[in-house]
């Protein structure tokens, strides 16, 4: 029978085995969760900061789609990549489909809305406070966005944190278009779902309880870091 | 502030990256079953190829019906799947051009403890399945299109049932989680004997129904079309295809044990 | 440096200029003319529209009637705000950042910026963070920052609403400072005593309205606008 007990107790065996495997498991989620969210960030970023200082036509369009796609499934993010880089698609020569990259694509699609769509709120709400200050001293909106993205850095790392929240958290564009290959594509979130299937629920439980210990160290460090930045910073 | 902050985000991707740069050796993809992944049989004898020959297997291991979709878009090198219907549905369309049979397992009828319908004493699969059908007692079909699935809605036909009604749970999922369902609804299900002896979480389940010749389940490994996928990596994905059916490859197949006991009888000609 | 030896502040033209937003008129067509280098304090009560007028002077509102013109070419300008708008940085480094933005060589920027703050006495602060300096502290770095901007036109908006009175004195100080280096000053304030302190001559605004700009010695004495008189006397409230 499962208890909360036995999971707890299999998430620390698991932990101090420093088993090879999971070792890698862990570290290939993070190295496509991050690499995906560095991605994401560059573009979204600018993208985001764009779309607060700027009105052109279409402008309201872009928004509205990008905070529906904040709410896009994984699943369908998956399928669609999938879909690109299967042989049978338009990408298919490249050959991507079922490797880390693949992963990367798919969560980088994923997260980009979120980044956007948040660092446009955040920039807007900033700029309204700098608009008048940055004007009078003489900087046109291309070189008001660089001064808005740096003094909105900590609001900007929650943004950044949140779009790293739903990488490593999802399942089902990795699923899909990395195949949970066993010490090629299989990461913390295809793990538990493959030792679930195997009615295994204390190390599927065990492997999620690791995977929360983990983004929360990474929220905490980021956290520490733009607390103590800000006290000094005002 | 600004030289921390680019010293942590430059080591962490130096990190991240570094990770990206190994594994060359050469591989191939098979798409494959749950049922062979989720017992551990890869894992067993995948090494043993990959020493024979240097060749790395990839396996996305999926239901048969979205092996086959991965393998007909040209996403995979080899396939090994078990349905015999669909197999030679796949040759006939011309994806692949050779079907050898590798080994077998067994379909196997699980079930509350208390067997509600009565079907340990069933003298046939097809007598079993009609008595939980005529109890309506609860039954959890995979309902994905899988061998198995496609192996289950074969048997009620023989059965001269078409299952209906609130008892029988089309659920769509892998083999796992339709146990994990079946365990906590205390319902029948249609299963693999590996997948079954691999499972952790029965519950209040045990097998009822075994060893009917109908129940027999044959896993073969395709060899895809070269016209059809000019991009496959046709020579090794052959070597692996040969191997299966070589002394050392079904050597490797009856060694494999789930708990001390044999899964796969390998029965290459 | 003295007004005398510098060249002349280009003329200030504003000619019936108006602002209305969302159909509501804010500003009434408005003329005035800012010439030398003097320091007109603009006053009136709260929603006179002083703040408004100085914006559409300084350029970062467009009026939607009439126009801002300067004769010959628009002078450097600089703007310090009632609550000033600092970036996330050290003291310094707000400094070093409009002398990147005006493309000084960056070689030259770290030192023309602590000048600037021992100019304004905060070089003791040149390391801190700007938003956690206090209030006359953050006024005086704003001052700084359009100090190195060599402003010809010195805009401040109500810069010393929010301060005690030693905080007052020193950014007065810095007015006049800018003043002597010859630069023209256009101030809004409601603060009657700070206007007599410091105004050439002074802009009487009531309800989006000019409504008489004299030389400060006659406002004070002789109003010519009973609105005026009333807000000498403190009988409009602001």
């Amino acid at each position: 029978m499962l208890t909360s007990d036995n999971a707890f107790s299999t998430a620390l065996a698991l932990i101090l085995s420093m088993d090879s495997a999971l070792i890698s498991i862990v570290m290939l989620s993070l190295q496509v969760s991050l690499i995906a969210v560095f991605i994401a960030s560059l573009i979204a970023l600018p993208v985001g900061a764009a779309l607060a200082l700027w009105r052109f036509p279409g402008r309201n369009v872009v928004i509205v789609a990008l905070n529906a796609l904040m709410g896009l499934p994984p699943v369908v993010a998956g399928l669609c990549v999938y879909l690109l880089l299967s042989r049978a698609g338009p990408l298919g020569e490249w050959g991507l489909l079922f490797t880390p990259t693949a992963m990367v694509i798919a969560q980088v699609i994923l997260v980009l809305p979120i980044i956007a769509a948040l660092t446009r709120q955040q920039i807007e709400a900033l700029h309204g406070e700098y608009a008048e200050q940055l004007t009078s001293l003489g900087l046109s909106r291309r070189r008001m966005m660089p001064t808005l993205l740096w003094d909105a850095r900590f609001a900007l790392l929650t943004v950044i944190l949140a779009g790293f929240g739903r990488a490593s958290a999802e399942v089902g564009a990795v699923m899909i278009v990395g195949g949970n290959i066993d010490g090629v594509t299989r990461v913390m979130t295809t793990s538990i779902v493959l030792e679930t299937s195997k009615g295994n629920l204390p190390v599927a439980l065990g492997l999620g309880i690791i995977l929360l210990v983990l983004v929360t160290m990474i929220n905490a460090i980021a956290h520490m870091i733009s607390e103590t930045a800000k006290r000094r910073l005002g | 502030m600004n030289k921390t902050i680019a010293l942590i985000t430059i080591s962490t991707l130096g990190m991240v990256w570094s990770g990206s740069l190994l594994a060359a050796k050469p591989y191939i993809l098979l798409a494959s079953t749950t049922s062979t992944e989720n017992t551990g049989l890869f894992g067993a004898i995948i090494p043993a190829f990959s020493d024979a020959t240097g060749i790395d297997v990839r396996v996305v291991a999926v239901g048969t019906g979205q092996a086959f979709e991965i393998a007909r878009r040209g996403d995979a090198d080899s396939l090994l799947v078990h349905d015999l219907a669909g197999e030679k549905q796949f040759i006939a369309n011309g994806y692949a051009t050779e079907r050898l049979e590798v080994m077998y397992n067994d379909f196997v009828i699980v079930g509350p403890s208390d067997d509600p319908a009565g079907i340990s004493n069933s003298e046939a699969v097809t007598d079993a399945m009609q008595r939980i059908a005529e109890s309506a007692s609860p039954f959890a079909s995979r309902g994905d299109d899988s061998g198995t699935h496609r192996a289950e809605l074969r048997l009620w036909q023989e059965a001269g049932i078409s299952p209906q009604g609130a008892w029988y749970r089309e659920l769509g999922n892998g083999m796992g989680p339709t146990l994990n369902t079946a365990a906590s609804m205390n319902a029948y299900a249609f299963t693999d004997r590996a997948t079954w002896l691999a499972f952790q979480n029965p519950q209040d389940l045990v097998l009822l129904f075994e060893g009917d010749d109908a129940l027999f389940n044959q896993y073969a490994s395709l060899l895809l079309s070269v016209q059809q996928y000019p991009h496959v990596k046709h020579d090794l994905a052959a070597q692996w295809h040969q191997w299966l059916v070589s002394e050392q490859g079904q050597q490797a197949i009856e060694d494999f044990k789930v708990d001390g006991q044999q899964v796969f009888f390998p029965n290459a000609d | 440096m003295n007004a005398y030896q510098t060249p002349p502040v280009a003329t200030l033209e504003l000619d019936r200029v108006g602002f209305s937003r969302r159909g509501q008129t804010l500003l009434k067509p408005t003329s005035l003319c800012m010439t030398g280098c003097q320091r007109t304090l603009i006053m009136g009560p709260n929603g006179a529209g002083k703040s408004l007028l100085m914006r559409l002077a300084h350029g970062l509102l467009t009026p939607t009637s009439g126009s801002v013109r300067w004769q010959g070419e628009p002078p450097a300008q600089a703007m310090v705000f009632q609550r000033p708008v600092l970036l996330r940085r050290s003291a310094l480094d707000n400094l070093t950042y409009v002398l990147a933005i005006h493309n000084t060589p960056r070689q030259n920027r770290k030192s023309q910026a602590i000048r600037a703050l021992e100019k304004f006495g905060l070089a003791h602060l040149a390391k801190r963070a700007a938003r956690v300096l206090s209030g006359g502290e953050q006024q005086r770095l704003a001052l700084a920052r359009a100090w190195l901007l060599n402003p010809k036109v010195l805009f401040l908006d109500e810069p010393t609403s929010a301060l005690d009175p030693a905080a007052i004195k020193a950014v007065e100080d810095a007015v006049l400072e800018f003043h002597h280096s010859g630069t023209r000053i256009v101030m809004t304030t409601h603060d009657l005593h700070q206007a007599r302190r410091l105004a050439d001559d002074v802009v009487f605004m009531h309800n989006g309205e000019l409504l008489e700009h004299t030389p400060a010695h006659r406002f004070f004495t002789a109003p010519t606008s009973s609105e005026a008189g009333a807000f000498i006397r403190g009988e409009l409230v602001w």
